[in-house]
């Protein structure tokens, strides 16, 4: 996947909590297998359209729901590399770190003069490895995330790739133990 | 210090303590479903990956199947294709796969516990967000994204995020008519559709240990419409009684070794929850929802709100769900008229939960100008269904009686709802357009989505079998 380290652009605002991943990519999209070409269908049954910004400022519990990845890929497809809220569904959530999209939670009093920032088409500027959102002129404001899911993100790891890499030996010990304490499981 | 029936399913499974909470965890089970693994199967492709241990992975088409006949061909051909790729890639990596046509189809959370494949004491994973169902059994089991359903393929391994705890204490005798959807609809109408993001909630109490092996997997299966990912009952002897000879059921000794084990996984007396609420069944009343996410729901007798004097916070989303599903702040939930009924979905399409709709149908007819359908979960369901006599009691009152899938849950097939439609539906999501672009859910139970049909309006089902008990 595609590192993030830092972006600058403007935001688009989608000021409305529990916006769900059926809201995000409606259902009937969803047997169209390819990850590619789904920014055409992001948001399809609601008049909001994300156009060639790196940012969204989203409410509170974005992308609850459905664990389809297809919502993330449809908002990459869309430009969108940051989504920054007062809180996420968790599968989403982790969809969008190994998608290289970044989540950002910052309490709602921030994330309220966001959305009134982008409204305006104010530059954000999210710097991951300062883990800092800046607005226009503003001081920069502090987010969290977990040292794991940022080195990811910054290193653009794929998953996979690094447990194959790193747990080979580890993964194979628990094999072996838990075939003689539960049989039943290898048969 | 005890530890919980989550603890002890985390840690006999980390493979490798990470960093911040997260650690690698082993994967045991994987159901696989054609919608969430097309791209994680071209990962494995594209990677020149092997899958680590094929026989941990159940593959079957059910999301957006056709359910009017199996001898029918398709007729979307995007779908037939997207069936036709998962069919060809369990073919090319030895993966189990149940056909359209064989015994074995049905939901992927149907047919996991129903041929044993789900079990305590594992983890299991599917690319579908109501993998919370299987917690009923005490397993470990969550919803994952599809780039983690590649990832299980290829390693067996997760990397995870231990959650914190939040055991539900339910006591009291659940009333007659009453069901375990209910009980899930009331407590996400109390917390919120956030209201358990970040924990591992395990049910407990009398009532849970009175509940039938359905009806636990009903509030599993609900818990992700609060936010969270996992839902838990401890094994107990519903449990076993329940899996005892299924075909994937450990037999002979490794059934009373399995047993010993499972036993051991119930929380300590002492063990603590990082929160802790309590719930009285004892006066629970049938619940409906009215907007657009399964926490806007009331007791059927109930109205729906007036977004002036709801918080002002909430204020704008209720407004904007009263307008999406039509609805004026303040009637009567019981005057709502319906144009359609579904009985169906991973939530409630269990023999359990066909037997009390078909209590509620029989010897009744559905309302004029009603459509109205029964999905059995699996094609075992609807066999065992048509052999109790309930299909027929189901075609006698005017229901269409189909083939298992996801159906009208998702809207993926052509089981949908038009524009404005209005459903009363056992299914798990209210989402704007869930049921069909356009289409306006009333989550409810498959006994209230049976009186619904009959009435041609959400109904008290108490009112609709009075006197008959």
């Amino acid at each position: 996947m595609e590192a993030f380290t830092r972006l600058t652009g403007r935001a688009a605002s989608l000021d409305e909590d529990n916006i769900d991943t059926d809201v995000i990519y409606p259902a009937r999209f969803l047997t169209i297998t390819a990850r590619d070409g789904l920014g055409a269908y992001a948001f399809a049954d609601r008049a909001f359209r994300i156009k060639d910004v790196p940012v969204l400022v989203a409410g509170a519990n974005f992308g609850c729901g459905s664990s389809r990845e297809q919502a993330v890929w449809a908002l990459l497809g869309c430009g969108v590399r940051c989504i920054i809220a007062p809180g996420f569904g968790e599968i989403f959530a982790g969809n969008c770190i190994r998608n290289g999209v970044l989540p950002v939670t910052l309490d709602a009093a921030d994330v309220a003069r966001m959305h009134r920032a982008a409204s305006k088409g104010e530059a954000f500027t999210v710097d991951l490895p300062a883990c800092t959102v800046q607005v226009g002129a503003w001081q920069p404001v502090p987010f969290a995330i977990p040292e794991p899911q940022r080195q990811a993100l910054l290193n653009g790891w794929d998953e996979t790739a690094a447990i194959l890499a790193r747990d080979g030996d580890a993964i194979a010990a628990f094999e072996q133990r838990q075939r003689s304490e539960q049989p039943w499981l290898y048969s | 210090m005890g530890r919980t029936l989550y603890a002890k399913l985390w840690d006999s499974h980390v493979v490798r303590p990470g960093d911040a909470g997260e650690d690698l965890l082993y994967i045991d089970r994987q159901l696989v479903h054609e919608v969430s693994s097309p791209q994680a199967f071209r990962a494995l492709t594209d990677a020149g990956r092997a899958l680590r241990r094929t026989e941990t992975h159940l593959a079957v088409a059910d999301h957006a199947v056709p359910t009017q006949s199996r001898d029918l061909p398709a007729t979307d051909p995007v779908a037939a294709a997207q069936v036709a790729e998962l069919e060809g890639n369990a073919r090319d990596f030895g993966v189990r796969y149940h056909p359209l046509n064989g015994a074995g189809h049905g939901i992927v959370h149907v047919i996991g516990p129903e041929q044993g494949f789900t079990l305590p004491g594992i983890t299991l994973v599917c690319g579908d967000s109501h993998t919370t169902t299987h917690g009923a059994f005490g397993a470990l089991a969550f919803g994952i994204g599809a780039s983690e359903c590649g990832t299980v393929m290829a390693t067996q391994c997760l990397v995870q995020k231990r959650a914190a705890t939040m055991r539900v204490n339910l006591h009291g005798r659940l009333p007659r008519w009453a069901c375990a959807k209910d009980i899930a609809l009331a407590l996400i109408a109390r917390i919120g559709a956030q209201g358990a993001r970040g924990y591992a909630v395990e049910y407990a109490g009398p009532a849970i240990a009175a509940l039938d092996m359905a009806g636990r997997m009903t509030l599993c299966n609900m818990t992700i419409e609060a936010g969270s990912r996992i839902g838990l009952v401890a094994p107990d002897e519903t449990t076993f009684a329940w899996l005892k000879g299924r075909a994937g059921a450990p037999a002979g000794a490794d059934w009373d070794r399995a047993v010993t084990y499972w036993q051991s996984l119930a929380s300590d007396a002492d063990a603590q929850y990082d929160r802790e609420l309590a719930m009285d069944l004892s006066a629970l009343e049938p619940h409906v929802t009215w907007g657009t996410s399964p926490d806007q729901g009331a007791p059927v007798n109930g109205a729906v709100p007036e977004p002036g004097s709801a918080a002002p916070e909430d204020q704008a989303r209720i407004a904007r769900a009263l307008d999406y599903m039509g609805l004026e702040p303040g009637m009567a939930l019981a005057d709502i008229a319906i144009d359609r009924v579904f009985i169906g979905s991973c939530t409630n399409s269990r023999i359990e939960d066909l037997r009390i709709a078909a209590q509620v149908a029989q010897g009744r007819k559905v309302a004029s100008g009603v459509r109205a359908m029964v999905v059995p979960g699996s094609a075992a369901t609807k066999q065992q269904a048509e052999a109790e006599g309930l299909a027929d009691i189901f075609r006698a009152a005017g229901f269409e009686w189909r083939d298992a899938g996801c159906s009208m849950c998702v809207a993926m097939n052509e089981d949908r709802l038009a524009p404005g439609e209005r459903c009363a539906s056992t299914s798990n999501r209210n989402f704007e357009g869930r049921q069909g672009q356009g289409g306006r859910t009333h989550l409810m139970s498959p006994a209230s989505a049976a009186a619904a049909a009959i009435t041609g309006c959400i109904a008290d089902v108490r009112d609709v079998m009075a006197g008959t008990d």
